[in-house]
């Protein structure tokens, strides 16, 4: 079971884990089970500031293009290249090398869940 | 409305698989995942349910010969042709497999989603010739009595050989023989949706659990993998296979779709004075195929651009994990068809370029 200690998680299946003044992004392990094999990701440039909530790119699975959305706000600092060649990534390891941006000038959002939340929150979801 | 079940199930289940409802039926969507059932069929053997393809058995020639676009007398028994059901306006009703069986008549493998539509439209087009006091038994829909089982990959002749005393060697490509697989009484089919070698295997329903275990068990020393619904998408695509529904349907004329080698044009049959008169007009779209010159994905419904303006519209697409690039297949006007004609797919506002290329995208090594 990977570490989810410190991460908080959206309702859109996001997690973002904080690190000093920097934060990552990705998605949860439920959404790339539902998702299936990701084939390719179109992610935001260097550089570019993004909304809490707003859109930040797009993941492409074999069935489906689906919006990704920035769990939190600021202003992309990193863009995890490895994924143009390895999109398989965010499905063998969601939480650690699959993981999507970082984040600087962070604007914390407040309406993020907690693991358990979170958790409770799928749970629902599946049994509806 | 409630999706059906396919006899297997409970083992999709066992399996672990994502299910999925297509064409009302509960189908597995993929077990791991696509990419790796993917590459299964193409490397080694892919185990696939398809019970949800519908089966109609039609007894009457004369019926035969008036709905479907091929001239069925030239079609020996135990033999195996792909064919169209079209109407009036030759757009196409359904594709199916047309199965000449050693008894006599024909058996139609359908589409899952059209095979009460098919059976309802076929009985509606029978010639008054076949006589109304046998017209009850001239079609029968008899697809909820017969399991269907893919086994499709460059091993699984061998597999199946192995658990069958039928000499499967001389079975060709489109001819079948029925036998027993694992002790279970089969048609044994060497067709296939994936563009590899393999065979397809008609059972009773009560026995498709017990062979479909026993394939599984006895595949296990070729890396066999039970492939759903995902990778068959993944799988005919490269192999150029159109889907009825994404590729075609009722306003799509045969030779629009490129499926003009169907047409036994010297026989009359529903439709065919339509698709002649369309012929004679010229055509105004036509199926080709797409290569994707950068990492955007091509999918159904996306417009296709030349030099920013639209000119067609995309049937299917997605990755080819074979290749490793994108394709599609798409309509465009017959002067954009040639091979190397540069166009764009319009993803999500954006320019992505491609170039036409001849189908199919896929041809396996060495065809037997």
């Amino acid at each position: 079971m990977p570490d989810l200690s410190g991460m908080r998680f959206s309702e859109s299946h996001e997690w973002v884990k904080q690190d000093g003044d920097t934060a990552t992004v990705g998605i949860t392990e439920y959404a790339q089970s539902q998702l299936g094999d990701v084939i390719y990701l179109e992610l935001p440039t260097v550089g570019q500031q993004l909304d809490a909530g707003g859109r930040l790119g797009v993941i492409e699975s074999v069935k489906a293009a689906s919006d990704l959305y920035s769990p939190v706000g600021g202003q992309v600092a990193d863009v995890n290249q490895e994924l143009t060649d390895h999109p398989e990534y965010v499905n063998q390891d969601p939480y650690g090398k699959g993981w999507i941006i970082k984040l600087r000038a962070i604007k914390d959002n407040p309406k993020l869940l907690d693991q358990k939340a979170y958790d409770d929150f799928v749970k629902g979801k599946s049994h509806a | 409305m409630t999706a059906e079940r396919t006899p297997l199930y409970e083992e999709h289940i066992r399996l672990g698989a994502q299910m999925t409802n297509f064409g009302g039926w509960l189908m597995p969507l993929q077990y791991s995942s696509i990419r790796e059932e993917h590459r299964t069929v193409r490397e080694a053997v892919g185990l696939f349910d398809l019970s949800h393809m519908g089966e109609l058995r039609l007894k009457d020639d004369g019926v035969a010969q008036r709905v479907l676009t091929r001239d069925l007398t030239r079609l020996r028994t135990e033999r195996v042709q792909y064919a169209l059901l079209c109407n009036e306006d030759g757009g196409i009703v359904d594709d199916v497999l047309v199965y000449a069986l050693r008894d006599g008549g024909y058996l139609l493998v359908v589409n899952a989603g059209n095979q009460d539509g098919d059976f309802d439209w076929i009985k509606a087009h029978a010639p008054s010739s076949a006589g109304e006091g046998h017209r009850g038994d001239t079609i029968l829909n008899v697809g909820r009595d017969w399991a269907l089982l893919g086994v499709q990959g460059p091993k699984a002749v061998d597999l199946v050989q192995r658990l069958t005393s039928s000499e499967l060697g001389g079975v060709k490509y489109y001819a079948f023989v029925e036998g027993r697989v694992a002790e279970v009484a089969c048609m044994i089919s060497r067709t296939g949706y994936t563009g590899e070698d393999g065979f397809e295997l008609f059972c009773g329903n009560d026995d498709a659990g017990r062979l479909w275990r026993a394939l599984l068990e006895e595949g296990q020393a070729d890396g066999i993998r039970p492939a759903g619904l995902g990778a068959r998408d993944t799988l005919r695509l490269e192999a150029g296979m159109r889907l009825y529904g994404n590729d075609m349907d009722d306003k799509t004329n045969p030779l629009e779709a490129g499926l003009d080698w169907t047409l036994s044009l010297d026989k009359d049959f529903v439709g065919r004075d339509a698709i002649l008169r369309a012929r004679q007009q010229g055509l105004g779209r036509i199926l080709v195929g797409l290569r994707m010159l950068d990492r955007n994905i091509p999918r159904h419904g996306y417009g296709v651009l030349k030099e920013g303006q639209p000119v067609g519209v995309v049937s299917s697409g997605n990755v080819s994990f074979t290749l490793g690039y994108n394709i599609a297949m798409a309509y465009v006007p017959p002067a954009l068809a040639e091979p190397q004609t540069r166009l764009a797919v319009d993803v999500r506002g954006s320019a992505a370029p491609a170039e036409v290329v001849s189908l199919p995208f896929y041809k396996r090594p060495h065809p037997k």
